[in-house]
């Protein structure tokens, strides 16, 4: 308040404050027609130093059957050992009889920004010979995620800063057969698709030729779009023209081909990571070998702000809407949690569902 | 005609017969006969089957073919398919049947699915049973399955659980040959730890996969060494092609990536070479011998018993006599009566089918 008095008394007057023209439809005053250097960008600036000084939490959780490269892709994505294989001593690869989460915290720091990024592993998945309902732990994980944050933010005394394990994203690996997805596929990301962002990726597409790894994915969106399944970015959520014309870019191209490694070798003089066969070298971050490099700047460079933003206001909020409408009709105080599968479905509840949805989410994008 | 025998005993050594020939004559016979040969190929789908099949014996068996989407694929149970096709090379006579199993091991659930394809062994052997043991035995029809290629995706650790129950369940019925599918997407480093891995836990689980017969010590130094080095490489990690790249100024069947080309008969790039070499030019003929002598053998003995052990249980119950403890007969008499048994039950069926060949005459 100060700073804009001194202000107003140095400058001279030469032209009229501004005032809201007939042309000026929005309602917003421009920087150029402002009267003078307000400073209000400088609240970015302090944002970030706080942010930085906060740090991030990012929790990522990945789904796939055993031996199609999860924790390598994890270790290329975030260029450090993050994965459960490289931090349990005595590491042994073998196939466990039921699905269990295990989830691996660390620290990680580039730039001064700190980084607590959670890889949530699921072995076990789709590794038996009946794999009925083997996506009902992981289901149960994230709602039992939602649930924890929920209780932490209705209590009285609450934190200052409620600890995030919600799970922000899920890459879903499917192997590289080159036909269709397989059932057990699309039962999970049919399940999945609701409650979290999911994220698609060919995993191990070395495999592929280019022609081939094209009209697989084109056979993939297909079978997603004729499943009704929902995948990150989805279209709903696109805010604007600017977002549906990057996401729709992302959209063309999912799911993304990606390789992963942790060893380098030579190439032309430099240093790349890659996979050396008797027939080439793989490279992992050339975009003419795979799509690595896409999806590492899907989930970290450009969207990893977007995918929490989505868990938090979509996912979380239609969680809530869900439970507190359940405690609504046993009186004020939250029930108990029932453990079903995560599905909107209750058919009476869903005309209110939606409506308190959207009002909601709108009331979430409204406020800072 | 006795006159031209002694005329060319004369002409030559008085200690050559002559039966050195026979080899040729079998030859000769076999090559008008013609010969045939039933191939399966079981694993799940997208692992590159119909490929290799169509790389190893240079046909397109599955030019039509439509896949399901995952929709159809749900409900979809675990079928039979066979493809025949004739193959003819320099003179040579292959009638080749393929085999496939698709939907195996596709669904959420696969508990059992190797049933079907179990079944199906045991009907052509049973087939093959009857028609031997039948009358008119010139024509008998062998689609008896003399091998069982199956594809273990390159994608996991070693076996998972469903390769295990399914060899297990097919090791006594049908030569196995586990090979190791898509190669492509393993380093070599990766390769050699994979094929360690599996024939590690082959043998931890007891599956008894086919074993290449030991060479006669009488044979070649090249043969063994090739023998061992063949051995020495199984499981074997095969990728194949529909496609002829160009690769060093040579056409050649393989895939072409950004990163290099991969040659399907490059012997550095993956084995299967090998694989056809010993599937089509060494061992078919061996594949098919121990189907006849084991797998065959194996099935008929144990229906024979149970045929036998069954009749000998109804006759026990359907007679009227108190049921007091009977008498045990001893090893001896019990094996006699089991061959009379036999011959018993043989008899009837061929009257049985001659019965009923009268009743079409007269009809």
């Amino acid at each position: 308040m100060e700073e804009r008095e001194v202000e107003e008394r140095v400058v001279e007057i030469e032209h009229p404050l501004p005032c809201l023209s007939e042309s000026d439809t929005q309602g917003i005053i421009k920087g150029r027609d402002l009267f003078g250097y307000v400073g209000i960008e400088a609240v970015l600036d302090q944002m970030r130093r706080k942010t930085m000084k906060a740090g991030f939490e990012f929790n990522i959780m990945v789904v796939g059957q055993s031996g199609l490269g999860k924790s390598t892709l994890v270790n290329t994505l975030f260029k450090s050992k993050v994965s459960r294989k490289s931090c349990t001593p005595n590491y042994e690869e073998k196939i466990s009889k039921t699905v269990h989460l295990q989830s691996v915290s660390h620290v990680i720091e580039e730039k001064g920004v700190k980084m607590k990024l959670t890889v949530i592993d699921t072995p076990g998945f789709g590794d038996q010979i009946n794999n009925e309902n083997c996506w009902e732990p992981i289901v149960k994980y994230v709602n039992e995620q939602y649930e924890k944050y929920l209780k932490e933010e209705l209590n009285v005394n609450r934190k200052r800063r409620i600890p995030d394990t919600r799970v922000h994203c899920c890459v879903y690996f499917l192997p590289a057969t080159g036909h269709w997805l397989r059932p057990i596929d699309v039962e999970f990301m049919r399940r999945l698709g609701k409650i979290v962002s999911i994220v698609p990726v060919i995993a191990k597409a070395d495999t592929l030729t280019l022609e081939e790894r094209l009209e697989f994915k084109q056979r993939i969106r297909q079978d997603l779009q004729a499943n009704g399944i929902r995948v990150y970015p989805q279209k709903e959520y696109d805010e604007d023209a600017e977002d549906r014309i990057l996401n729709d870019k992302i959209r063309e191209n999912i799911p993304f081909a990606v390789v992963g490694t942790d060893k380098e070798h030579q190439v032309n003089g430099n240093k790349v990571l890659g996979r050396k066969t008797k027939w080439g070298i793989i490279e992992v971050e050339n975009v003419a070998h795979c799509e690595f490099a896409h999806l590492r700047d899907l989930l970290i460079r450009s969207h990893l702000q977007d995918l929490k933003d989505v868990t938090h206001n979509i996912h979380y909020e239609a969680y809530r809407v869900k439970r507190l409408n359940e405690s609504n009709a046993n009186g004020l105080a939250l029930s108990p949690l029932i453990l079903e599968n995560g599905t909107l479905e209750k058919s009476d509840r869903k005309p209110i569902l939606t409506d308190v949805c959207r009002t909601v989410t709108g009331q979430a994008y409204g406020c800072m | 005609y006795i006159a031209e025998t002694i005329l060319t005993c004369d002409f030559q050594d008085k200690q050559y017969v002559g039966f050195a020939t026979l080899p040729n004559q079998v030859h000769r016979k076999s090559v008008k006969k013609g010969f045939d040969f039933t191939l399966m190929v079981a694993g799940e789908s997208g692992l590159g089957k119909s490929t290799l099949v169509n790389s190893l014996f240079l046909t397109d068996l599955y030019k039509d073919r439509k896949l399901l989407n995952a929709e159809e694929r749900i409900n979809q149970t675990v079928e039979i398919t066979k493809h025949t096709v004739d193959i003819e090379e320099k003179g040579v006579k292959l009638k080749l049947t393929i085999v496939d199993t698709p939907g195996f091991g596709d669904a959420v659930n696969n508990n059992e699915c190797w049933r079907p394809i179990t079944d199906y062994i045991d009907q052509q052997f049973e087939q093959y049973f009857r028609d031997e043991s039948g009358l008119n035995r010139k024509n008998i029809l062998d689609n008896r399955v003399h091998c069982c290629l199956y594809f273990i995706p390159p994608f996991g650790h070693g076996l998972r659980p469903v390769d295990v129950e399914f060899m297990k369940a097919l090791h006594e019925k049908v030569n196995i040959i586990p090979l190791i599918s898509k190669a492509d997407c393993l380093t070599p480093n990766e390769v050699k730890k994979l094929k360690d891995r599996v024939r590690d836990e082959i043998e931890r689980f007891g599956i008894k996969v086919y074993q290449f017969p030991e060479c006669d010590s009488d044979e070649e130094e090249e043969f063994k060494q090739m023998d061992k080095e063949l051995k020495e490489c199984t499981p074997f990690a095969v990728i194949g092609s529909n496609t002829v790249v160009e690769a060093r100024g040579q056409r050649v069947r393989g895939r072409l990536y950004p990163w290099g080309i991969v040659e399907v008969e490059n012997q550095s790039h993956c084995d299967f070479v090998k694989l056809r070499n010993m599937l089509i030019r060494s061992h078919m003929h061996d594949l098919k011998d121990v189907t006849c002598d084991v797998h065959y053998e194996n099935y008929r003995a144990h229906c024979i018993q149970e045929m036998t052990s069954k009749l000998a249980q109804d006759n026990r119950t359907d007679s009227p006599l108190p049921l007091l403890p009977l008498p045990t007969p001893d090893v001896e008499t019990e094996r006699l009566i089991k061959m009379k048994d036999e011959e018993l039950k043989r008899m009837q069926e061929m009257l049985e089918k001659m019965q009923q060949q009268m009743h079409e005459k007269d009809q």
